[in-house]
């Protein structure tokens, strides 16, 4: 679904990784480590196409980056569900309209959707009117996720989901990717959270990466 | 264009409303569109009067007959029969005392003894179907009327309705100009909107919207905005012209300046025309601005 082969990035001169290879399949699930500054958030742009590699190639969905025009990414970008570190809401919209914002752009109607199943699962229901500046750190976060499979996307992307929230709510989050993983998206999740890495591997096939000295490895036995 | 009218609830909803720019589009289109009502007014004004003049003018000529005193009668008369046998020729009549004297009462007051002035006799033509051959005409008064002198009007009359025209064509660039400096207002407004709109832009593109989605947006809603100031400009324009006071044969051009019957219905187009700028000025700058921010 999404392959990324000798990719490289620079900018501002510099080069923040080279001869990168990822490849996102259905079912899989990784987790993408690696300190500050490495690279986590560029490599996520990379792979649902915000940016662009200098270098290798980047397919989406079997189409390479570089050859598709701005409407085509958009189009591939409705296949991708991405949750955001700082997750990104129209603030003037309540909590409802956000959720549902990528039916909406895609020219299909909220209703008759599972938006209200949605705002359950995420547990969410009370919050629907209010507007995303209303909202805690955890409950941003269950937004930003519920707005990402909205689309029922084949992948799913997460750039430090449990960042802002803590360990309960976070062990939530993990739980909702998990049954995404189950019903067989593929899941990548930058994160630094350990804990998160840990308990995501006790409950699924889960592959941990490492962006380091401009490489990504596999990481250690330890996680 | 259809969709545009009908819109997209959610689509409108996805750009928060912004303030200044929605007040600058609303004020710069309506007070354009109050001056193109006048710059049409005039437009139409300067081509009624050219009209008006090229035919009066190329309808009538004058036949001037400055004769030794004693010869003024006969040779009115032996005009006058020459004009009747002439083809092209409707009518001829020689103007009285009474008609000279109103003639020359602009410049020399009502008092002026006309009876007492070697003034010329002067003669009315007015011409029929293609007119008449001046040239043979000119060539018959010259043998049998040596005081004559035919002025067909051609030497004035041209520079007026050339003016008339050049006026004419004034108020279309005017119509012009205004049209442009709505685009470029509207576009500058447009530009602030969407600069004001990035991290909206932003989220917008990250869940899968089009440039074309989120262009028409911003489009949809300064072409509505275009269109509630140019109705409000157009209905204060039309009041304005329709209070002005009526023409009159006193009056002037000035008097003139309006609409006469169905030319009412000429204003009614600048406020779609001024939405279809907007619409215009509004896509293109949210598809050069969205292309650039990519």
């Amino acid at each position: 679904m999404i392959e990324l082969e000798n990719v490289a990035y620079s900018y501002g001169g510099g080069e923040l990784f080279s001869d990168l290879d990822l490849s996102l399949q259905p079912g899989s699930f990784h987790f993408l480590t690696g300190p500050s500054g490495a690279g986590k958030t560029t490599l996520l742009k990379l792979c649902y196409g915000e940016l662009v590699a200098t270098a290798g190639d980047v397919r989406l969905f079997g189409d390479d980056v570089r050859g598709m025009d701005r409407d085509k990414v958009a189009l591939a970008r409705r296949r991708i569900g991405v949750v955001h570190q700082d997750c990104r809401f129209l603030d003037h919209l309540p909590v409802a309209e956000n959720i549902a914002l990528p039916l909406t752009v895609s020219g299909r109607s909220s209703e008759g959707s599972d938006i209200d199943d949605l705002m359950a699962w995420v547990g969410l229901t009370r919050q629907a009117d209010q507007l995303p500046p209303e909202l805690s750190g955890g409950e941003r976060q269950r937004a930003a996720l519920a707005r990402a499979v909205i689309m029922s996307p084949e992948v799913i992307i997460a750039d430090e989901p449990t960042g802002n929230i803590d360990w309960e709510m976070s062990q939530r989050l993990l739980a909702l990717l998990v049954e995404l993983n189950r019903m067989g998206k593929a899941v990548l999740i930058a994160t630094h959270d350990l804990t998160l890495i840990r308990a995501a591997k006790a409950q699924v096939q889960a592959r941990v990466l490492r962006l380091k000295d401009r490489r990504l490895v596999a990481a250690g036995a330890d996680l | 264009m259809a969709a545009l009218l009908a819109g997209d609830k959610m689509a409108d909803r996805a750009v928060p409303p912004t303030g200044f720019t929605a007040r600058l589009t609303v004020f710069t289109a309506a007070a354009m569109a109050f001056l193109a009502v006048f710059a049409l007014a005039l437009s139409l004004a300067t081509g009624r009067l050219a009209d008006r003049w090229a035919e009066e003018l190329a309808r009538t000529s004058t036949l001037r007959i400055s004769a030794p005193e004693g010869q003024q009668e006969a040779q009115t008369r032996a005009a006058l029969s020459v004009l009747e046998t002439t083809p092209g020729i409707s009518a001829a009549r020689a103007l009285s005392e009474e008609e000279t004297r109103a003639l020359l009462e602009p410049w020399f007051g009502p008092d002026l003894p006309v009876e007492t002035l070697p003034i010329p006799q002067l003669i009315e033509i007015v011409e029929a179907g293609e007119g008449y051959d001046a040239t043979g005409l000119r060539a018959r008064l010259q043998a049998e009327v040596p005081g004559a002198v035919l002025d067909d009007h051609t030497r004035w009359r041209e520079p007026l309705v050339d003016a008339a025209g050049r006026l004419r064509a004034l108020g279309v660039f005017a119509l012009l100009l205004i049209a442009g400096s709505t685009g470029a207002m509207i576009t500058l407004a447009a530009q602030a909107a969407l600069a004001a709109n990035e991290q909206v832009i932003r989220v917008l593109r990250l869940v899968g919207a089009q440039d074309s989605y989120i262009a028409r947006a911003f489009v949809r809603r300064f072409t509505l905005r275009a269109l509630t100031g140019a109705l409000a400009g157009t209905a204060a324009g039309m009041l304005g012209i329709f209070l002005l006071p009526e023409a009159d044969a006193a009056g002037g051009f000035l008097t003139g300046l309006g609409f006469r019957g169905a030319g009412w219905l000429l204003p009614l187009l600048i406020p779609p025309l001024a939405a279809l700028v907007a619409f215009a000025a509004t896509r293109s700058a949210a598809l050069r601005v969205l292309r650039a921010a990519s």
